[in-house]
């Protein structure tokens, strides 16, 4: 009886272990393939070339294909320095935090038909939950730093977070009450089926009130992930690096990964309410789970593009104007759209 | 606001921050993200200017003005020489004036491109700032065509210049310019009217026409709250008076007159009057002559002194030149613009926040390399 307990619980260990590691595997490939792309996107977009092998050789490979999978070795290897004023049992703890928060809601994604680690019935509001546990490890690392400039980046990112938190909730109750489930499957096979006969039955074409609440929704998202213009957390040409000023080697680099993959996560949600997740354009064409997961993946594509586009267009805004386009637009937009979307189910059907 | 105050909280921004233009460091004491008092520590980059042209000869100080303000060398060394030869009564051929103005206002274009970029990056657009050095580094290769060097030039000399043009270097100058003046409309959209950016400048350290009087600031800054005051029109040196070219002032287009936005616009209207003026010099340029007056091997002015002033891109450029009758200057005072310009600072950032402290020093456009000399 013991042994039999013994055995399923190293085999549960092990089972979660793969899982876990099969996950971090993705959001590592994932950062490493976005931080690539970003840099190329930014230098096409400066007039550059971005990172470029040099002759035959290894060299950062063809056009530079290597040079982030160079930089996460480097990373591995560097110094890892804790200041001696550093809270050092917090400093080691927050970047972890934020790690975990962006891993275990990528667990609740919907890759395509059948790829997804949990099926939960309440996945949206899971998602919602656990993306907002990282604003903790952000005012953790800008606490423990015992750094003025980490202290203003953990209290900025704290204040935005929550704000915007509110608007990106709202927009997702409006995605709710049309599909009337919280499950991302649910959501996602609600909006199959087409409007007119041609324009697929995706929720930000469903009606006028959710076509904003994209918008809404993913300018929330791009502020949670205090992505330009809305990287006042760490805002370098003001908080030096912001709440991560301290941090050094492999710790910064889970900064570095958590933004990427919360990137990720923001983009997914996004796919998943709004834009028919693993659903083909065009309706019944091409929608094998394999088609799923390609659908999946360049609808999310075409969205982290489009933050980066933001990211190397943009300026930034400031403090009390980034609370006031939370506050005083976003909030009340997404209000009205709650009502709006009522009385279009109420008049409509 | 002032009900409930919280703790001060001392900060130290720099002397190591990125946007700090140089080595300065500003001690600014905060109540959250508000800041109530600035004070800029200097001396970082003191290089004992003053007291090292009291030890060389006269045309050994030229290095050294290239040094002060690295960002425009060619006008920095151009108020010393026309201060010298004035003193001596030199009278440099035609074509030295020429290539003299052509020089200084393509350097002046190269000056606020850095200025404009840098102040758009400390406001978060990275994008901008490429695009205008990029801009820059051709008038870098220019320059580097006529003396070999990219940043200091040495170049113009008392009596003449080092070197005299390249062949081909007006029809690359044309070509720069018909490249460049397009651009600035590509600059301005994705920038300057910008809503972003119009937000963060429009109304921000707003620096009134009393007090940028009352501190001595002038240039770009000064033209910023509206007042129409240029040497190259108000004084005019060396042969600025041959052409024509307008001097924009602040007109609080996006806000109120003299603020950060207005101030970038200046210096944007400036570059496109500074390609009217290299245009027109490289028209009226006489084709062939010395590029050097024949005057003594050793230069030796007159016992007296001079106080000349000059419109660097940073504004009034003044040296204040005493000849005891040596080889050697018995004193060089350098005014610096730069230093005018960040004494403001604390006056014009007061209650407003951590963000638009770094966006308002920006805008001012401050070298240290000058202000520490």
């Amino acid at each position: 009886m013991m042994n039999g307990l013994f055995d399923s619980g190293i085999m549960l260990i092990i089972g979660l272990s793969i899982a876990g590691l099969v996950v971090f595997g993705l959001m590592a490939a994932i950062a490493i393939i976005a931080v690539y792309i970003e840099r190329k996107v930014s230098a096409f977009m400066q007039d550059r070339i971005g990172p470029m092998g040099q002759g035959a050789g290894l060299h950062a490979g063809k056009w530079g294909l290597l040079q982030t999978v160079a930089d996460s070795l480097k990373l591995l290897l560097k110094e890892d320095i804790i200041p001696k004023a550093a809270d050092r049992k917090l400093f080691i703890l927050a970047p972890y935090v934020i790690f975990i928060a962006a891993f275990i809601a990528i667990a609740a994604l919907p890759f395509n038909q059948v790829l997804i680690a949990v099926n939960l019935n309440i996945g949206v509001f899971y998602i919602l939950a656990v993306s907002s546990l990282g604003i903790i490890g952000l005012i953790l690392a800008g606490w423990a730093s015992d750094n003025k400039w980490s202290l203003y980046g953990g209290m900025r990112s704290a204040a935005q977070i929550i704000s915007y938190e509110i608007p990106a909730a709202l927009s997702i109750v409006s995605v709710i009450m049309l599909t009337g489930t919280l499950s991302m499957q649910g959501i996602i096979q609600s909006q199959s089926g087409t409007i007119l006969g041609f324009i697929p039955n995706w929720t930000i074409f469903n009606n006028p009130f959710s076509f904003i609440a994209f918008f809404v929704f993913f300018i929330a998202g791009v502020a949670e992930t205090n992505r330009t213009p809305f990287d006042i957390p760490e805002a370098e040409s003001e908080l030096v690096a912001g709440f991560h000023t301290e941090y050094s080697g492999m710790r910064w680099a889970f900064f570095f990964l958590s933004e990427y993959a919360n990137m990720f996560v923001v983009c997914g949600v996004t796919t998943t309410a709004f834009l028919g997740g693993w659903l083909s354009p065009i309706s019944g064409v091409m929608d094998s789970p394999t088609w799923g997961l390609f659908w999946f993946m360049s609808k999310i594509g075409v969205l982290i593009f489009i933050m980066m586009w933001f990211r190397w267009t943009f300026p930034r805004l400031r403090v009390d104007q980034l609370m006031n386009v939370s506050w005083k637009y976003l909030l009340p937009i997404a209000l009205f759209n709650i009502f709006g979307v009522g009385l279009w189910i109420l008049l409509v059907g | 606001m002032s009900i409930i105050r919280g703790e001060e909280m001392v900060l130290n921004i720099g002397p190591q921050h990125p946007s700090t233009h140089g080595v300065l460091r500003l001690k600014v004491k905060t109540d959250g993200e508000i800041v109530s008092e600035i004070t800029p520590i200097i001396g970082y980059l003191h290089r004992c200017f003053e007291k090292h042209c009291e030890n060389v000869t006269y045309e050994q100080v030229i290095p050294y003005t290239d040094r002060c303000d690295y960002i425009a060398a060619m006008n920095n060394s151009f108020g010393y020489v026309i201060a010298i030869e004035e003193m001596m009564d030199i009278h440099v051929p035609e074509r030295v004036e020429y290539i003299r103005v052509i020089m200084a206002e393509l350097n002046r274009i190269a000056s606020h491109l850095l200025a404009l970029g840098t102040n758009g990056l400390d406001i978060g657009a990275f994008t901008p700032f490429l695009y205008m050095f990029r801009d820059r580094e051709y008038i870098l290769d220019l320059f580097e065509t006529v003396c070999g060097a990219r940043l200091l030039y040495n170049y113009m000399w008392v009596g003449g210049l080092s070197h005299d043009l390249p062949v081909g270097f007006v029809e690359s100058t044309y070509k720069f310019l018909d490249h460049f003046e397009p651009q600035i409309d590509e600059y301005n959209n994705l920038l300057m009217y910008n809503k972003i950016f119009v937000e963060r400048t429009a109304d921000v350290g707003v620096l009134p026409e009393n007090v940028a009087i009352n501190y001595g600031v002038s240039g770009p800054n000064l033209r910023g709250s509206g007042v129409k005051w240029d040497l190259r029109k108000n004084e005019p040196y060396s042969i600025y008076d041959r052409f024509e070219f307008d001097i924009p002032v602040g007109e609080g287009i996006m806000g109120s007159v003299g603020d950060c936005w207005d101030r970038y616009w200046v210096r944007i209207q400036e570059m496109r009057e500074s390609a009217k003026i290299v245009r027109q010099a490289l028209k009226q340029l006489p084709s062939e002559g010395e590029i050097h007056e024949a005057i003594p091997r050793k230069i030796r002015p007159p016992k007296g002194s001079i106080y000349k002033r000059t419109e660097s891109p940073r504004g009034d450029l003044g040296y204040y030149i005493v000849s005891d009758g040596k080889p050697k200057p018995f004193r060089v005072k350098m005014r610096s613009p730069a230093f005018t310009a960040m004494s403001v600072l604390d006056e014009i950032s007061r209650g407003w926040m951590l963000s638009d402290v770094l966006a308002i020093l920006g805008s001012l456009d401050i070298v240290l390399g000058e202000i520490d000399r």
